[in-house]
């Protein structure tokens, strides 16, 4: 078997042990390939544990700019866990590399002629040259960056920056660990024959790109969302959302005359309390928000009704797990679409976006108190494992100065002194769906109204009288159609002339579907495609459903979710619509997307079942 | 119904301090049964914030679910109220107090919206001290839903239906002192001259302020043979202290009473009974309340005070602003802090 080849464009696996340090030499090696230029996707495959089960990263190097996963196989295998090490062997393409910390011979059961398997003693350089267990642990990482520095030709200049870089505040520690980066290059120049067939060559395929992952996107974007009460409840993979607001709050909303901060965050009891605490605030004229996942929301479900049918702007981030129950809480899946589109009892829907990007997670995480604002109304930011806790290549973030807060229709004391007419809190007085609100405290006698969430005229008096009662849930509808206009619309990705096929997709499924439909192409095979961004659908979706013969739904859950939602709002014929889906808890794959698509277009017939 | 809005008219109709008469304290047409203990509280918050010259709008009001959840909308018709969810009144309070700590939080709830439904907020809410008076109208049942016991029902007392309740209770004061409320009081909805001072003085407690109010529920719960009938609970109250409350500017002679200044300069006066503790002792009133307890007697009155501990706002060191005032300018980083964050990320 010939080794593989290729510059730039290729699957590097570290297997490690959990709790070893591995993450920030793993993320070294990332961030040198992304700085020499070329496009990356990071990828942490992590247990639900603290210390000692197995875990992965992996890099796909793709100077093409495929930042999804790949899927089939991996080229160069880095292994540091003797517990995975069959696995990690198998997973290597024919013609990979396996490079493994050769403290004991590979088992002769595991042995492949089909692959180059280089022995790194790097338990036995530790041992050499650190005394101690703990500084040997940390720099066995290091040791192993600094071989790979040699074996795929990473520029040796852009790694010791990135150590300068990273130990900015802590000077000391940079000539030690650029030391470590040269053992392992050095011990790889002299034994290995650098550089292998897989290699780097710098490039200028980054542009102004960043490496961010996507829970820092959202706390950041709720920072610049004017968000400034926060209640939440610790859950995987959503705390470092709160993480971020909290420590980038406390960086830059400090009153500059008394010290004091301009936000509160209180860690809740549950996620009852989180979302009670999130209603309280916003319901008195308080941007605030709570980060949670899929048990999280089950929890919130009873309130989300609640401020539904009273009409209090609320707002969530929901960094999707695996389900159902607990699941694989540290593996992703878009498994709560149709939880969180109608959470709780009687006819609730609530406005969902799906980011793709950090980018958009940014973005999205603040105009989310625009629209909860304007539309007085839940909205749910939907991102997952994949895009929150991994570090993704997105496009910068960016802010226009000149922005406004859309606080909505609040009606100030002057407002209300001028008004002719008698205050109702749910009349719509302007055709949209949209009543006027008052902040509690705003005038001595006018605007007061109870909030409830029985029944209520338009006065915000309790009712039982059906008549009253439809026309305030026609009304919620009529809200709900002018939502469709405001939330943000879905991008057409691919379009040709008369194509009759088309794909769907959204969230963190679209960098591997693009790069699906992009083999499709070549193969001849070529789709319109369209990602979908929120929800209520825009009538965009339902133009493009409408000029298509089949769709495929592409989504990363067992009951095709966003399939459901689609059927369910636009009356389509389901036969229209083919589930592609993949919903094994690793972030889907092109490969994956690819085959599924091939093997119904092969079977001709419906093969509805494609998952 | 009971239409008892003429209760709320009393024949005093002289405006208060700020232009109000009593009937600006108001609200809707009560709905509950004639004779609800809740109603007589209703009346007691209307008195209390007409003498104190409370500005209705800078009072909001919040609730869960229940006949006695339902009671905001029977007094201060010029306050914002929310009627929320059941037994989660604490949180959606937690949120409106660090929205805006300008407005004072009156918070209403019933023996299961609190001791059931809601044990776990209403224990957490008091762990942070929130700034708010929280009313239990206790009568030992759920009333909204006919008449079902409440886990504030004592042992062998008995509901309307006959069946003796053979769970123990849960004492909201007793909680209350052993996880850090700052003010708790117990008291009696008959009894509107100790009611009525105690309201005032937990409105203006600087913390979290607990009046549970033992409140009959003469439709499922005021047989003699229940705890928490008018009857039984007149003959079994012990008062810790006799309340008064003296506004800021108010004058008073030195009395022997024990005096509790609050922050704003109003102040407590309790005249204490001869073998009673001292209610800023917790040790001492958590002792009381056990023993009366032992002794089949309810302890009423103000039975702990601490007006020292910091509220949650000044433990999250949050500004004197309301947040909820904050706009663009004191919120957003702004596009040049971005940039520095795309420099790191590269
Ligand atoms: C989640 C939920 N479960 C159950 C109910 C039904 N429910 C309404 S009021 C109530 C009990 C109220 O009892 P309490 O708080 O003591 O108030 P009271 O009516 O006695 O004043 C119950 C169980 C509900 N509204 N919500
Ligand atoms: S059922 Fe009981 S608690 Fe409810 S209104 Fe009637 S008397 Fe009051
Ligand atoms: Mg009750």
């Amino acid at each position: 078997m010939k080794p593989l080849e290729s510059v730039n464009e290729f699957v590097v696996r570290f297997a490690n042990v959990n709790g070893t340090g591995s993450a920030s030499a793993n993320l070294l090696f990332a961030k040198s390939v992304f700085r020499m230029g070329i496009p990356i996707c990071a990828k942490n495959i992590f247990p639900s544990n603290i210390q000692g089960l197995p875990t992965w990263y992996e890099v796909r190097v793709s100077e093409k700019g495929y930042i999804g996963a790949r899927g089939d196989g991996v080229d160069l295998m880095v292994s540091v866990n003797a517990q995975s090490l069959a696995e990690d062997v198998a997973c290597v393409v024919p013609g990979g590399y396996f490079v493994y910390d050769d403290i004991k011979p590979l088992p002769a059961e595991l042995a492949r002629d089909d692959i180059t398997v280089l022995g790194l003693p790097l338990t036995e350089i530790c041992n050499r040259e650190y005394k101690e267990p703990r500084l040997r642990q940390l720099f066995k990482n290091v040791i192993y960056v600094g071989a790979l520095a040699a074996l795929v030709d990473i520029d040796f200049e852009v790694l010791k920056k990135l150590v300068a870089d990273q130990f900015e505040e802590k000077k000391k520690l940079i000539a030690p660990n650029v030391h470590a980066l040269e053992l392992g290059y050095n011990y790889a120049r002299k034994h290995f024959p650098c550089p292998l067939g897989l290699r780097l060559k710098a490039c200028d395929k980054t542009g102004d790109s960043i490496l961010l992952d996507g829970n820092t996107a959202l706390g950041l974007g709720a920072v610049y969302g004017g968000a400034t009460v926060v209640g939440w409840y610790p859950i995987t993979p959503s705390t470092s959302v709160i993480d971020t607001f909290r420590n980038y709050a406390a960086a830059t909303r400090q009153d500059p005359e008394t010290g004091k901060n301009n936000f509160a965050v209180v860690q809740a009891e549950d996620e009852l309390a989180a979302i009670g605490i999130v209603i309280g605030a916003a319901w008195n004229g308080a941007r605030s928000f709570t980060a949670t996942s899929g048990p999280g929301v089950s929890l919130m479900s009873e309130f989300l009704g609640l401020a539904y049918f009273a009409e209090i702007p609320a707002v969530l981030y929901n960094v999707q797990r695996c389900g159902p129950s607990t699941g694989m809480p540290t593996r992703t899946q878009q498994g709560d679409v149709l939880l969180c589109a109608y959470a709780s009892h009687g006819d609730t829907k609530h406005v969902l976006l799906f980011p793709s990007t950090p980018k958009e997670a940014f973005d999205f995480a603040a105009d989310a108190f625009d629209l909860a604002d304007r539309l007085q109304t839940p909205v749910m930011v939907l991102s997952d494992l994949d895009l929150g806790m991994n570090d993704n290549m997105s496009p910068p973030l960016v802010w226009n100065d000149n922005r406004k807060y859309d606080r909505g229709k609040v009606l100030t004391a002057e407002d209300l002194e001028n008004m002719k007419e008698k205050f109702g809190r749910y009349l719509d007085v302007d055709g949209d769906g949209i009543g006027w609100r008052t902040y509690p405290g705003t005038h001595p006698t006018k605007g007061a109204y109870f909030t409830r969430g029985t029944s209520h005229d338009a006065y915000a008096a309790y009712t039982e009288n059906s008549d009253i009662y439809l026309e305030s849930m026609r009304r919620l509808e009529k809200k709900w159609q002018t939502a469709r206009t405001l939330v943000p619309a879905p991008e057409t990705e691919r379009k040709g002339k008369g194509r009759k096929r088309g794909a769907l997709y959204y969230g963190t499924t679209m960098h591997a579907a693009r790069e699906a439909l992009d083999r499709l192409a070549e193969e001849g095979t070529e789709l319109d495609a369209m990602r979908i961004r929120a929800f209520p659908f825009s009538k965009e979706v339902e133009d493009f459903i409408a000029a298509h013969d089949e769709i495929f739904v592409i989504e990363q859950n067992r009951d095709a979710q966003m399939r459901s939602l689609l059927i369910n709002e636009f009356d389509v014929n389901p036969d229209r619509l083919v589930r592609i889906l993949y919903y094994g808890g690793k972030p889907i794959t092109a490969h994956d997307i690819h085959e599924k698509i091939v093997r119904h277009l092969k079977d001709g017939a419906r093969s509805q079942n494609v998952a | 119904m009971s239409y008892i809005i003429p209760r709320f008219r009393h024949p005093c109709t002289a405006p208060n301090g700020i232009g109000y008469t009593r009937k600006d304290y108001e609200g809707a047409l009560s709905t509950l049964c004639a004779g609800c203990g809740h109603d007589s509280i209703s009346a007691a918050i209307v008195q209390a914030c007409y003498e104190m010259s409370v500005e209705p709008h800078l009072v909001a009001k919040l609730s869960g679910i229940g006949c006695s959840s339902k009671t905001p909308a029977y007094f201060l018709r010029q306050s914002h109220g929310f009627n929320s969810v059941h037994g989660r009144m604490p949180s959606v309070a937690t949120g409106a107090n660090l929205a805006n700590r300008d407005l004072i939080y009156l918070g209403v709830s019933g023996d299961g919206d609190t001791a059931s439904i809601g044990l776990g907020q209403f224990a957490h809410v008091m762990r942070r001290n929130l700034n708010m008076l929280y009313i239990i109208e206790n009568n030992g049942c759920y009333g909204l839903t006919k008449g079902q016991d409440s886990a504030t029902a004592d042992v062998g007392s008995k509901t309307k239906s006959g069946q003796a309740n053979m769970f123990s209770p849960v004492d909201p004061a007793g909680l209350a002192l052993n996880i850090g409320a700052t003010f708790v009081a117990r008291s009696f909805s008959g009894d509107k001259a100790q009611l009525v001072p105690l309201i005032k003085a937990g409105l203006h407690h600087p913390g979290f302020a607990l009046i549970d109010v033992i409140s009959p529920c003469v439709t499922f719960n005021n047989i003699p043979a229940s705890t928490k009938s008018y009857a039984y609970t007149r003959e079994h109250m012990s008062a810790a202290d006799v309340v008064d409350f003296v506004p800021a500017a108010a004058k008073y002679g030195a009395d022997g009473a024990i005096d509790v200044k609050m922050p704003d300069g109003a102040t407590v006066k309790l005249r204490r009974l001869p073998d009673h503790h001292d209610p800023r002792d917790r040790a001492a009133a958590a002792d009381a309340v056990m023993t009366t307890r032992e002794r089949g007697e309810v302890l009423t009155g103000l039975i702990y005070i601490d007006t020292d501990h910091p509220s949650l706002h000044e433990m999250l060191d949050t500004t004197e602003t309301p947040l909820r005032a904050l706009g663009e300018k004191e919120l957003c980083p702004g596009a040049k802090a971005l940039e520095a964050i795309n420099r790191n990320a590269r």
